[in-house]
């Protein structure tokens, strides 16, 4: 990929829309990104959050079918143009899933993994303690570094991989409902943590939880089946202050206030 | 309201939480009971009749344990009876089989899970499950009359003979690859796609992600595949008493002819053999010695496994 050119934006999609075989899932969305904020993308069910977000770092490539048409630009590249290394792609913008999915290693293993197969040649204890502490975990697992990451708590184990992903030091962190698994307090902590790392990322998270996209985020995103088809697409963008106080559009309106449905 | 929701139940409560005979689920028990004693009683039987026949043969003037369990040397004709001379061929020939089903194995299980498209699936898959359908006799005769000339071919035909115990494992680790691989690949499949989703998510190419995540995390059945390949390789009867040669030999080298416990049981019990003999009993006793062997690479192997799984659990 080339050198980052001075653009305004961590990444901006183009006239983006995204197939599953025939099926036109998401519907031309266009989309800036800010730089070191949290934006948010919500919607109710199946309109194509999750699609949007796994567009952002080619985790769609898993599915067969799928197909993009438009483009994805990080820095002024497509992400879809040809040369492109999905690979690489992934390691630039990094993913934390709604359940939590530590791998089956031990604690220090689950973070020095990704680093290691990145090329990091540093300190790789330093790097562990490092990436705990940005994800507020160090405290909690500092002497129990060589057990299994199965025995921590799931509010524990999706910091772990908050921990894992910040390891490789990506541009971007997706969060796809990171904390729909989990109980109000280990949400909370999510939450707090996703305000420290945003100096250093940029963060999108989809979420159906409309206080929480109020609590967390700079910018959102609302996303709704367009007009009478199954297709998704993005409605409104604006600040979140914006979205949630004086929306432009109607079906915003209705959904952010509950009356959606 | 709640009077009468309180009136329509209150009168049934105790009724309707009372223990209720359920026959069926009973009898199922009983059955899937049944069956499990069963299995075990078929295995005891089996024990108690080799067990029986091999103490008369230890029971033979010319038979101690110590020479049984710590000689080399077995020739019924000069009354040697070193177990170790048909133990070497048999553990040689395993290894040799393991050495090639495992990797070999392996391989074909990370394709067929992580890198098939599922047209090339659908095709190679009935391919494997047949070649676990060919007959013994079939590979033996392979082991025998292509696999061997080869192995001469390469090695130099006066360092090896036609019969050897390099083709018969060779071929033998054919035999039971596409075991290994089945089971593996039963295994790395069952590991759940959002593992996958994470490894990838990290940057990581798809060989790291087969080799460093999902290997690792299909362990316990990738070391049953070990262990039931390892089983059936040491119980193998047709390849090694066709290809490995005839005649008892204290070997490891995988040059050399020798003959394996199966091989050995198989060749003297083709011949009339009188009952109650030396001849007769010593069969037994090997076939209990083999029973031992295999135990003992099982209990290893999952030893193995569970070794390396306890970093992760
Ligand atoms: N792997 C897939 N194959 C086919 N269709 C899919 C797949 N994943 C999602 N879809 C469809 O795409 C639409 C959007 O789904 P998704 O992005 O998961 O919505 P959301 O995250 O907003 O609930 C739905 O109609 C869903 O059925
Ligand atoms: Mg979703």
């Amino acid at each position: 990929m080339q050198p980052a050119n001075n653009t305004q934006y961590a990444i901006e999609t183009r006239n983006l829309s995204i197939f599953y075989g025939e099926f036109e899932a998401v519907t031309n969305v266009n989309l800036q990104i800010e730089k070191q904020k949290i934006t948010a993308i919500i919607g109710p069910s199946g309109c194509g959050k999750s699609t949007l977000l796994r567009a952002f770092n080619r985790m769609n490539d898993f599915v067969p079918t799928s197909h993009v048409r438009g483009e994805i630009l990080l820095q002024g590249t497509n992400l879809y143009g040809k040369e492109i290394d999905p690979v690489e792609v992934r390691r630039r913008i990094g993913m934390v899933f709604q359940k939590p999915n530590p791998f089956p290693k031990s604690i220090y293993e689950n973070i020095a993994w990704g680093a290691r197969i990145n090329g990091y040649k540093g300190n790789m204890d330093e790097l562990v303690e490092q990436s705990l502490r940005a994800a507020a975990l160090w405290d909690e697992v500092k002497d129990k570094l060589k057990q299994s990451a199965y025995a921590l708590s799931g509010g524990q184990q999706q910091r772990l991989c908050i921990a894992r992903t910040i390891a490789i030091q990506p541009e971007i962190i997706l969060m796809d409902e990171p904390a729909s698994a989990l109980d109000p307090i280990a949400t909370l902590k999510i939450e707090e943590l996703m305000q420290e790392l945003k100096r250093n990322y940029t963060i999108i998270i989809v979420t159906h939880n409309m206080q929480q996209a109020a609590r967390v985020s700079d910018y959102t995103a609302m996303m709704m089946l367009h007009g009478d088809t199954r297709s998704g697409t993005v409605i409104e963008y604006d600040r979140t202050d914006v979205i949630f106080t004086r929306p432009k559009d109607k079906r915003t309106e209705d959904y952010v206030t509950g009356r959606f449905g | 309201m709640t009077t009468k929701i309180s009136s329509l139940a209150a009168p049934n409560w105790a009724a309707q939480l009372r223990k209720k005979a359920r026959w069926g689920e009973s009898a199922i028990e009983a059955s899937l009971f049944a069956v499990g004693i069963l299995t075990i009683l078929i295995t005891l039987a089996i024990t108690i009749v080799l067990g029986d026949q091999a103490l008369l043969f230890f029971a033979e003037p010319e038979v101690n344990l110590q020479e049984f369990f710590l000689t080399t040397s077995w020739q019924p004709q000069i009354g040697d009876f070193g177990i170790w001379a048909l133990v070497s061929a048999t553990l040689t020939t395993s290894a040799i089989a393991i050495l090639v089903a495992l990797p070999l194995g392996l391989s074909a299980a990370i394709y067929l899970s992580e890198y098939a498209k599922p047209r090339a699936r659908a095709v190679l898959k009935p391919i494997l499950e047949t070649l676990a359908g060919i007959p013994t006799v079939v590979y033996g005769y392979f082991a025998l009359l292509f696999v061997s000339p080869i192995v001469r071919n390469l090695v130099g035909v006066e360092k090896v003979g036609v019969y050897n115990m390099l083709s018969a494992g060779l071929v033998m680790g054919i035999m039971i690859l596409p075991l290994i691989a089945s089971i593996s690949e039963d295994a790395l499949s069952a590991v759940p796609n959002s593992l996958r989703e994470g490894a990838y998510a990290m940057g990581a190419t798809k060989f790291e992600v087969s080799s460093q995540v999902l290997v690792p995390a299909a362990l316990s059945g990738i070391g049953a595949s070990v262990i039931v390949g390892i089983s059936r390789a040491v119980g193998e009867t047709m390849i090694v008493a066709i290809a490995s040669g005839a005649g008892p030999k204290f070997s490891f080298n995988p040059l050399d002819a020798a003959e394996t416990m199966t091989g050995h049981i198989a060749r003297i019990s083709g011949g009339d053999l009188p009952y109650g003999t030396v001849d007769y009993t010593s069969l037994f006793a090997i076939a209990l010695m083999l029973f031992l062997v295999t135990l003992i690479l099982n209990l290893i192997s999952q030893w193995i496994v569970t070794k390396f799984r306890e970093q992760y659990e």
